[in-house]
């Protein structure tokens, strides 16, 4: 084969490694029933694919071939490593992809399923949360560890014994690599979407450090999102998937070019990015008019409200602190209700929302929360209430790790009067 | 008077009684006629607790009974995978008061006699 064609089959090699390997990956570990096993398949298979293909040319179906390769010289290797094993006894469940020739018709849509049973298992809720998404964002979106525990401020190797034990479980407690049944579904994809959401939140307002978003992560969420919405379409999923569109619209202009935090009604709203608005309030609408009334959906009509509203004293608050009145039916907590008093405020100004949050902060639950502090530092702010101002910023900024947030709040007090 | 008999190891020392010597004690309490059943379990990052409030089962990883908790009894059960005896875990009626620790076991190694 002349040297371009050669240079033609690596970058395509290359294409495919980056689109498909995870896909692969996941039909391995149903054919080869273990999570370090399909690993070691799929760098075997494509390892192979450099060898063969720049001389034979691309196969047929380059998938099939690479997830065949990848079983083939799997089960090789175990035949070599123990002889005298029982392989031959268990059921050969890849009978349906042959070694050669075309694929079976049906096999783009084994991968898929493949692909949601990885979700799935990732998602267990058996495993620890915190290994739900080490081991999400490692296995099903390919993150390297190191990758996972930058964005998590977390010491690599405390993410990698994570993996290795969630691994282990899901080998030694014989957790299964399946899709739930219909019965379990809502209650299992209700932790799959958790876990997507926690990924795009410590994207999207990371919880410590120095950059106030990580855009990587919320990428990831977002893909994780439409990967589940085309799997298993639902309101749930679709609402959580506006709910980041709408988020993710404004990530822009929430922070100044050297990091610095911008508040919502200070942002420059021709900079939000339209098509991803336009995606999610259309989804939105979608899910609402199929009487879908979920916490995703509520909060997502809540965003969407907020992102075609021309102006922040143009927005309907009205319609916010109604929609905040339903999502304390779906959901209550003190969160909810905290954000309530804000947009109280917005509508019938501080006074009236300073009532509520005292009322809130009396109870106690919010007393280790920043922006409960934070919002009646603002709220004492515009009332001209200098002194309560002061203490309330104090408090908030003791309770905040996010440099920029910290910093933000530091600016706001050293602009109070004296 | 049946008697069960709990095994608790740290687990620095969770290897430390050798497959082979367990399977001899089975063994030898099997030949005297005391042996019902017994089985080595997985350590305890592999165990799930289920437990049932107000109709509503809730699944979470690890032994983490509370402290208060005493043990009370015993299922073996074979299921077909986690999923299944979590399921059926939840249906043991104190599963609503306290709290059902599923741990799998595992086989004892024992090389091939000759």
């Amino acid at each position: 084969m002349p040297a371009p064609e050669i240079a033609r089959v690596r970058a395509e090699i290359d294409k495919l490694y980056r689109r498909e390997s995870r896909r692969i990956f996941a039909t391995l570990i149903r054919l080869l029933g273990d999570f370090e096993r399909a690993e070691e398949a799929l760098h075997d298979a494509f390892r192979a694919a450099m060898e063969k293909w720049p001389a034979e040319g691309l196969p047929q179906n380059p998938v099939a071939w690479l997830v065949s390769a990848g079983r083939f010289k799997s089960i090789d290797k175990q035949r070599r490593e123990k002889r005298f094993d029982h392989l031959e006894d268990r059921p050969d469940v890849s009978e349906s992809l042959s070694d050669s020739g075309p694929a079976p018709d049906d096999l783009p849509e084994l991968l898929e399923d493949d692909r949601l049973r990885l979700v799935f298992t990732c998602c267990h809720p058996a495993l620890a949360p915190d290994a739900q998404v080490a081991l999400t964002l490692r296995e099903v979106c390919g993150l390297a560890t190191e990758e996972i525990a930058a964005a998590f401020l977390t010491p690599a190797p405390t993410i990698a014994q994570r993996i290795v034990r969630a691994k282990a479980k899901i080998r030694d407690a014989n957790i299964p690599y399946q899709v739930p049944a219909r019965e379990e579904l809502p209650e299992r994809l209700e932790s799959v979407l958790r876990v997507v959401y926690l990924v795009f939140n410590e994207g999207y307002s990371a919880s410590s450090g120095e950059s106030a978003t990580r855009a990587d992560l919320s990428g990831e969420a977002i893909r994780l999102a439409r990967l589940i919405a085309e799997l298993a379409p639902g309101p749930e999923v679709q609402a959580l998937l506006a709910l980041m569109l709408l988020h993710e619209s404004r990530r822009e202009t929430r922070a100044t070019p050297d990091g610095e935090l911008i508040l919502l009604d200070e942002q420059d709203r021709s900079r939000w990015n339209r098509a991803l608005i336009d995606e999610g309030a259309a989804l939105v609408r979608s899910v609402l008019s199929s009487q879908h009334v979920g916490a995703y959906a509520v909060q997502a009509a809540i965003a969407a409200v907020h992102a075609e509203a021309p102006s922040a004293a143009d927005t309907d608050w009205n319609e916010i602190v109604g929609l905040y009145d339903l999502l304390m039916r779906v959901t209550p907590s003190p969160i909810v209700a905290l954000n309530r008093a804000v947009a109280v405020t917005m509508r019938d100004g501080p006074e009236a929302g300073l009532v509520q949050l005292d009322a809130l902060l009396a109870d106690g639950a919010l007393d280790g929360y920043q922006l409960a502090h934070a919002a009646r530092a603002d709220f004492c702010r515009r009332l001209g209430r200098n002194a309560e101002a002061r203490d309330a910023y104090q408090r908030a900024i003791k309770l905040t790790a996010q440099g920029p947030a910290r910093r933000f709040l530091e600016r706001r007090l050293a602009a109070l009067p004296a | 008077m049946k008697y069960l008999c709990l095994v608790y190891l740290s687990p620095e020392e969770w290897n430390s009684a050798p497959d082979e010597a367990c399977m001899a004690c089975g063994n030898e309490l099997r030949a005297s006629g005391h042996f019902i059943t017994g089985t080595p379990l997985h350590p305890t990052h592999t165990a799930t607790t289920v437990r049932v409030r107000n109709g509503q089962l809730s699944v979470t990883d690890g032994p983490f009974a509370e402290t208060k908790e005493q043990l009370a009894g015993f299922y073996l059960i074979d299921a077909r995978d986690l999923n299944e005896a979590i399921h059926l875990a939840s249906k043991i009626p104190p599963a609503q008061f306290g709290s059902i620790e599923v741990r799998p076991t595992r086989e004892l190694v024992v090389s091939a006699q000759p």
